[in-house]
């Protein structure tokens, strides 16, 4: 068994009137069976409302699902006693930066989370400096939180989950408030995490640059997983992400409409240099 | 506009006061104000005076941050000093209308002022010298006592923390609102009081509800990361006693214990 697993998952927002009456029910999460190993860089796509950060949720058990079953590190997070220990092994970090930032000091806010699990002073100073060292903000270890950008700030808070060591941690659109460079420094942070610790990383977005690095791909529409794959097995079908209101990259969009137009490319081109390579080793067939 | 306002009043700089334990600055202004209104004499406010003047000293603040604070409780100084001078009754100095000085009432005015401004002056060195985040601190971990009465004093010190880290962010957003609302044609500076204060509702209303679902994000990232209330929680920076801290606490008893005889025993 994986670090995750689901079956067969299913979430159900349900509405209320003011009576509290029932209006409706929304499934967010509709029967997703999804196994997750340990180590693995896992990407999950989906526009607005796809039921991605419900599924997130699952994860940290701050949902819990209304049918079906979801499994962190072997436990059921339906029970009540395995919950701070699932909470451990999954870390959670969220898309506002400033929502997330509990001390007035980055490495007091760093150390929020080993303070409560209890561990001994001086192990939590070596846990807190070893995670800012990580995330490369240990210079910044005496800011106040306030006084840093965007991107920083969300490297702390992966440095506040990261000083928990867990064995997973999911990213909740960690760059949705951020600039172009922001999101660039959090996603190296986040890769070099899961390069160098070997922890899971379960990385939820909409921006399609983000995912080329992962090692498999979840598309999610309407609470069910709709695709399934590497980014390249993902990317190779231009036309169904089109379909589920997403885009590819730019130099996959570009090599899509060229192949549309004659050019023998191959499919699932990801990155610009592999465009271009592409294209020359296409210009010298040709010749 | 809203950005100039500084939390609290720490000044920094290194000093033995700075570093002492917050505790010890707490509980030290306390003693401080009660021996202040324990004293019936001249030579007890000699005492406080002079321990005053040698905290200021040690502090490395210039006193004119001080007297700032002195500034805030002029008018209640002014009101309790007029009226400790007119209304004691006693042995008659100054009579003019119907309003007469007694001896005691000049007593008690000078009392006051010297009684206030020490008050205030002592109180503003803790201000002064801790940082509000030690401050809470050191609130927390000294009232323990108190959860034996059932207060919640953990729950209290995480509720100001966090009040202090999410005050500059409101005030932030308050000044996106402020922007939005005068980019629609809002007008927050004409009129009267009555007016301005209802002109304060199209800002009141967005701020509210977004501190609110901050407040809900928050604890759901606080939940995330394994926050169950007080219990079982360690300190990445605990307060421990150190020998400056446990002079500083004899120091005090020397002073209370001293104030208070010293009088009776020259009288």
């Amino acid at each position: 068994m994986g670090i995750i697993k689901t079956d067969n998952l299913v979430f159900e927002y349900i509405r209320r009137d003011e009576d509290g009456n029932v209006e409706g029910i929304n499934r967010a999460v509709d029967e997703v069976t999804l196994d997750i190993k340990q180590g693995d860089f896992i990407a999950v796509l989906g526009h607005n409302g796809s039921g991605k950060s419900t599924l997130a949720k699952h994860m940290n058990a701050i949902l819990c699902p209304t049918e079906g079953t979801i499994w962190v590190d072997g436990r059921d997070t339906q029970e009540e006693s395995e919950l701070w220990n699932i909470r451990q092994t999954a870390g959670m970090v969220f898309q506002n930066p400033d929502n997330q930032i509990i001390g007035q000091v980055v490495e007091e806010d760093v150390g929020f989370g080993p303070e409560n699990m209890g561990i001994p002073t001086a192990e939590i100073w070596e846990r807190v400096n070893e995670s800012l060292r990580a995330v490369g903000m240990y210079e910044f270890r005496k800011y106040s939180p306030n006084k840093l950008s965007g991107g920083q700030k969300q490297r702390v808070s992966i440095a506040g989950v990261l000083a928990m060591h867990p064995k997973c941690i999911v990213l909740d659109e960690p760059t949705a408030m951020l600039d172009p460079n922001g999101r660039k420094e959090v996603v190296r942070a986040v890769r070099a995490l899961n390069d160098v610790e070997n922890v899971t990383v379960i990385l939820i977005t909409h921006y399609m640059e983000e995912i080329i690095h992962a090692d498999r791909v979840f598309v999610m529409d309407e609470g069910r997983i709709a695709m399934e794959g590497t980014p390249r097995e993902i990317f190779s079908q231009v036309e169904k992400l089109k379909e589920l209101r997403l885009d590819a990259p730019q130099a996959t969009l570009l090599a899509y409409e060229l192949q549309r137009r004659g050019i023998a490319l191959p499919n699932g081109i990801l990155s610009r240099d592999e465009l271009v390579d592409e294209i020359r080793k296409y210009q010298n067939a040709h010749k | 506009m809203l950005r100039d306002i500084t939390l609290g009043q720490y000044y920094q700089t290194e000093s033995v006061i700075h570093r002492l334990d917050p505790r010890v600055k707490l509980s030290g202004t306390v003693i401080f104000i009660i021996s202040l209104f324990l004293f019936d004499n001249f030579w007890g406010y000699l005492c406080a005076a002079a321990l005053l003047g040698i905290v200021i000293g040690l502090s490395h603040v210039p006193f004119k941050f001080m007297i700032k604070g002195m500034r805030s409780i002029m008018i209640l100084l002014m009101f309790t000093v007029i009226f400790n001078l007119f209304l004691t009754p006693g042995e008659v100095v100054v009579s003019f209308w119907k309003l007469q000085i007694t001896k005691e009432g000049i007593f008690m005015a000078l009392q006051m002022i010297v009684r206030l401004s020490m008050l205030i002056i002592g109180s503003s060195i803790m201000t002064l010298t801790t940082t509000p985040n030690n401050l809470t601190d050191g609130m927390e971990k000294g009232m323990r006592p108190l959860t034996w009465i059932r207060v919640p004093v953990h729950e209290i010190a995480m509720m100001m923390s966090i009040a202090l880290r999410f005050i500059p962010i409101l005030m932030e957003e308050t000044d996106k609102i402020m922007k939005a609302q005068i980019a629609r044609g809002a007008d927050f500076e004409s009129g009267n009081i009555f007016k301005k204060a209802k002109a304060m509702v199209p800002l009141l209303v967005p701020l509210f509800i977004s501190a609110f679902r901050r407040a809900n994000d928050l604890a759901m990232a606080m939940e995330a990361r394994c926050y169950r209330g007080g219990e079982g929680r360690t300190k990445m920076k605990p307060l421990i006693y150190k020998k400056r801290d446990v002079l500083a606490y004899l120091v005090l008893f020397t002073y209370l214990a001293g104030s208070i005889t010293v009088g009776r025993i020259l009288f």
